[in-house]
């Protein structure tokens, strides 16, 4: 442990803290939210303009692909991060039930599930391109496959209840037992199964070896920030358009 | 505490021995599994190759821990539950179902095993590092597998489907150290070699067995 790893753990672990803090407060907003808004259109546009466009280092096989960087990696910490909120929302609900939690927890996963799906078709795309296979039996890969099981499970379990608060209450419980086996699944498990194909197993930034000016660093945390922010937008607006659907089952 | 949980732990293995048809229901599923894998097996002469010894044995396995842990809460009927409720904490009740499903799939998984290896042969290499890499997963199975049910029962309906939908994706990390594992303790290597993933199941155990304590309570409540 050097002690810029520390600082770089301390970091990430500060940025999740305060992404999780701060995704509620965006998602729960009442007012419009120009300027966060705004700079996520800035940020995804052009950040997708400027992936397309930059000099990338020339490398064997992968080529420009790797491109695929600011498209693929920004789409998991972005799922990453709306499963953590989402995690949060069902503990808040079990402390203090409300129907209004529920739906914030439902939509949150939702779109985890949704940046998740389009983690798998980039990376399956890249993996194509790179590895030769649109699957391979990689443990990473298979981690991923099977975080989305979990939730595909979670959304039949929803489905299963007749009853609201029953359905609210188990899921809520749920939703925290899958975040778990999810974590060893994504985090652990990768990292303990010997070589891979995929990039970063060992160490934390997997591209940081072919980045030698620094100039897709610079580029790929604006980029992530914008998906992440993108991620925050698109459960704001499903978990009103749920609010306002569950208001208009009331009346 | 202790004593709520020694009594219901009481409680279900006498229910367990009055309703001789459940158990026995369990053990002819093994068996019979394990015969038709022989069966299929000796189509071709005899004992099928490692890698299919191991993954055969963790399927069986898998899905007599399904049907073993299924009907724990499912069995009760909600009159039943309020009654508990009024007796004894939440938390005893899972701690004693974990306890109980523990001992249960441990008892299963070495019958199975014996089974397995009177009929399909004994290719393992390191015996007591495959044993306890085994009941470190029937524990393993039962805390994971508990709290699943619990969750299942509460859907009504079709329990034992879903709780197969809710379980396996769960389970997956912990089925992926538990075949590396044995895999290792087929092939006879180094116990160094397996060190990490034992702990790793370890951790994982206590990790699932912790959430399943404090969630448990919120599940009973309702």
């Amino acid at each position: 442990m050097t002690n810029a790893k520390i600082i770089g753990s301390v970091l990430g672990l500060l940025f999740t803290v305060l992404g999780v803090w701060g995704g509620q407060r965006l998602i729960e907003q009442r007012s419009a939210g120009w300027f966060w808004k705004a700079l996520t259109v800035l940020l995804l546009v052009g950040g997708s303009a400027a992936g397309f466009l930059i000099s990338v280092p020339p490398l064997p096989i992968v080529n420009e692909s790797i491109r695929n960087l600011f498209f693929h990696v920004p789409m998991w910490f972005s799922m990453i991060m709306v499963l953590m909120v989402s995690v949060w929302y069902s503990i808040q609900y079990l402390r203090n039930p409300s129907a209004r939690l529920d739906i914030l927890a439902h939509e949150s996963a939702k779109t985890g599930i949704v940046l998740g799906l389009l983690g798998l078709a980039t990376g399956s795309l890249w993996a194509k391109f790179t590895w030769g296979a649109w699957w391979t039996p990689d443990p990473r890969l298979n981690g991923a496959a099977v975080a989305m099981l979990i939730y595909g499970a979670y959304l039949v379990l929803r489905g299963s209840f007749r009853d609201d608060q029953q359905r609210a209450r188990v899921s809520a419980i749920y939703n925290i037992f899958a975040f778990a086996a999810v974590v060893p699944l994504l985090f652990i498990l990768p990292r303990l199964s010997g070589p891979s194909l995929h990039p970063g197993q060992t160490g934390n930034p997997g591209f940081s070896q072919y980045d030698l000016d620094d100039t897709m660093r610079k580029l790929f945390y604006p980029v992530v920030i914008g998906w992440i922010l993108f991620a925050f937008w698109l459960t704001q607006v499903s978990s009103r358009f749920a609010f306002l659907q569950s208001k208009y089952d009331e009346n | 505490m202790l004593r709520e949980i020694t009594t219901l732990l009481a409680k279900d293995f006498r229910l367990e021995w009055r309703q001789k048809s459940a158990l026995g229901g369990l053990l002819l599923y093994v068996g019979s599994t394990v015969f038709v894998c022989f069966l299929s097996f000796s189509l071709r002469g005899g004992q099928p190759p490692a890698p299919a010894w191991n993954a055969l044995l963790w399927v069986i396995l898998l899905f007599a821990a399904i049907n073993a842990v299924a009907k724990g809460f499912m069995q009760e009927s909600p009159g039943q539950r309020l009654y508990y409720y009024t007796l004894v904490r939440p938390q005893a009740i899972i701690l004693a179902k974990m306890l109980y499903n523990a001992l249960l799939l441990m008892a299963v998984a070495l019958l199975g095993l014996f089974l397995y290896t009177v009929f399909l042969g004994n290719p393992i290499q390191d015996a007591p590092l495959f044993v306890a890499n085994l009941l470190l997963g029937a524990v393993g199975f039962a805390t994971t597998l508990t709290l699943v049910s619990g969750i299942a029962a509460k859907a009504g309906g079709n329990g034992a489907t879903l709780m197969a939908v809710l379980g396996f994706p769960v389970m997956v990390p912990m089925l992926l150290l538990l075949i590396k594992v044995s895999k290792n303790a087929l092939d006879g290597l180094d116990r160094s070699v397996s060190d990490q993933s034992l702990l790793t199941l370890l951790a994982l155990n206590m990790l699932v067995g912790a959430l399943s304590y404090v969630l448990f309570p919120y599940l009973w409540r309702g």
